[in-house]
């Protein structure tokens, strides 16, 4: 983890919102919200179900128009230059948005061809090695593991090299290695210094993979800054001396990759 | 990664690049254009050897009388399956992803009318080629081959925009595919079958101001190699504006979708 953001920046934030509100009917999700994102940082839009994340989330990448404040991606108001900002970003939402009945090479050639890139073939080529699946490239994502199709999705998101990427929960339904194996991506498209604006429900997640983490509750963002900076914000902690126990997940993860004599121990 | 270009006059390409995604969806599961003629076809059969020995149409050849009522129920039921294709897409997240990329919006829901107007085109020239072997003959020239096919064409446009509408806003599966009933039934209460004049006064008067009526007549004067008469107007008229009030709707239901 970086502390990159602490830096003071010569160009604008890469997103900028002020004052967002929206409300599907009666139901006010969005109450106000202010966010500022530096660039090339990854920030974790932290909050429980139904806080408005995903609202945010599609306001900012031009699926939804809010119903009062201003943002701004990449310079570009989403309210009034919504195609100029449709060209800085790219969204992985909520549900993996791949195509089951292509393959993965396809659906990366079909991404590439929309953003009219010279050669898609190369750049599918080479995003199916960066994410692990040449092997399965061939293959109709309709036969992919939900971390392969996490994977791929992620993937999509890379082509034609968009400064600002939207995850909306990455990882909600994954299984345990599927959800390292997505950390290990988002952390890698950090490393290519895109912006990323991240949603979670998990803590741990907002701990892993963010430079920033804002915490949005009950439509506004109550809570915003890195993790050692928020961690000031509670009391000084207490230091006692607790067995370190394993966690369920450090044992999931040890059994299941262990060797196949433990699997079939147990099956005997 | 470098873009060979950029701006606004890429509707056409990327229309062009998601028309062959559905294509190939369809290509993979052909199943979807031999369902779509199968029903038309056994109806075909039906009518021609069980029931077309008891009916009077004036006409002794009873497939040939037939067909054009057919190719209308082919397309009637072969659109429920773009309004599936557009649900599969906004159920999967895939929607948004395109809405979210700088490309021209409205070449998503264009790629579903175009795939759909493919799709349905050939699935009426399997049913064409059926009715060929049970005794269909047309001395019909290119020309009137072509106002056949461009009638065809512009009713399946006319209907795939109507089912853009439960493609977009339906809930379940089962929703989608309810609307076309209504559109399959349309032609039993036509000249599709038998003679208007046939019929009791309120069913005829309805019969004889509905789209179907003067569509089929038009294709069966085609094939018959008859003067098309007022009826071809008639035809055309309906396919028009059902076409733009279908299209109204479907932007304006697309329009509040994604605002």
């Amino acid at each position: 983890m970086t502390t990159s953001a602490t830096l003071g920046r010569a160009s604008g934030p890469a997103i900028s919102v002020r004052g967002l509100e929206k409300a599907y009917g009666e139901l006010q999700v969005l109450r106000g919200v202010d966010l500022d994102v530096a660039q090339g940082d990854i920030v974790a839009l932290l909050g429980s179900n139904g806080a408005g994340k995903t609202t945010a989330v599609k306001i900012l990448s031009t699926l939804l128009k809010a119903d009062a404040g201003t943002a701004t991606v990449d310079g570009h108001d989403v309210g009034s230059e919504p195609a100029s900002v449709r060209g800085s970003i790219s969204l992985t939402g909520q549900f993996a948005a791949v195509d089951e009945i292509l393959t993965g090479r396809e659906n990366l050639l079909l991404v590439g061809r929309l953003r009219h890139l010279a050669d898609p073939g190369t750049v599918a080529d080479d995003l199916l090695a960066r994410f692990s699946l040449t092997g399965a490239g061939g293959r109709r994502v309709a036969t992919y593991s939900g971390g392969m199709r996490r994977r791929l999705d992620i993937a999509m998101s890379l082509i034609g090299d968009p400064s600002v990427i939207f995850l909306d929960e990455p990882t909600t339904g994954l299984d345990p290695q599927a959800r390292l194996e997505v950390w290990d991506a988002v952390k890698r498209l950090a490393a290519g210094g895109a912006t990323v604006l991240l949603t979670t429900q998990y803590l741990d997640e907002a701990e892993q993979l963010a430079d920033r983490i804002a915490i949005l509750h009950e439509g506004r963002i109550i809570a915003e800054g890195t993790l050692a900076q928020l961690k000031r914000l509670f009391p000084p902690t207490e230091v006692t001396y607790v067995e370190k126990q394993p966690t369920l997940e450090e044992i999931f993860l040890a059994i299941t990759s262990g060797t196949n004599t433990s699997a079939s121990a147990k099956e005997n | 990664m470098t873009r060979s270009s950029s701006g606004l006059g890429n509707g056409l390409g990327d229309t062009v690049v998601l028309v062959r995604r559905s294509l190939t969806h369809i290509l993979r599961s052909p199943d979807t254009i031999i369902t779509t003629a199968i029903t038309p076809v056994a109806m075909m059969l039906l009518f021609v050897y069980v029931f077309g020995g008891a009916l009077d149409t004036g006409s002794d050849d009873y497939v040939s009388y037939l067909l054009p009522g057919i190719l209308l129920i082919t397309v009637a039921s072969g659109i429920s399956y773009t309004a599936y294709r557009l649900f599969m897409d906004m159920q999967g997240g895939i929607f948004e992803r395109f809405q979210s990329m700088p490309i021209a919006r409205s070449s998503v829901l264009w790629a579903h009318v175009v795939t759909s107007v493919v799709a349905n085109l050939v699935s009426v020239t399997i049913v064409v080629l059926v009715a060929l072997g049970m005794g269909f003959r047309s001395g019909a020239d290119v020309l009137a081959w072509i106002a056949v096919v461009g009638i065809v064409a512009l009713f399946t446009l006319a209907l795939t925009w109507l089912a853009v509408i439960p493609g977009l806003t339906a809930k379940s599966v089962d929703g989608v595919s309810g609307f076309s009933y209504p559109l399959i039934f349309l032609p039993f209460v036509s000249s599709a079958f038998v003679p208007t004049g046939s019929m009791p006064g309120p069913v005829r008067a309805f019969a004889e101001h509905q789209p179907v009526t003067s569509i089929v007549d038009t294709i069966r004067s085609l094939f018959a190699e008859q003067a098309v008469g007022t009826d071809v107007w008639v035809a055309l008229a309906w396919c028009v504006g059902l076409l733009a009030v279908a299209y109204g709707l479907a932007m304006a239901t697309y329009r509040r979708r994604i605002s």
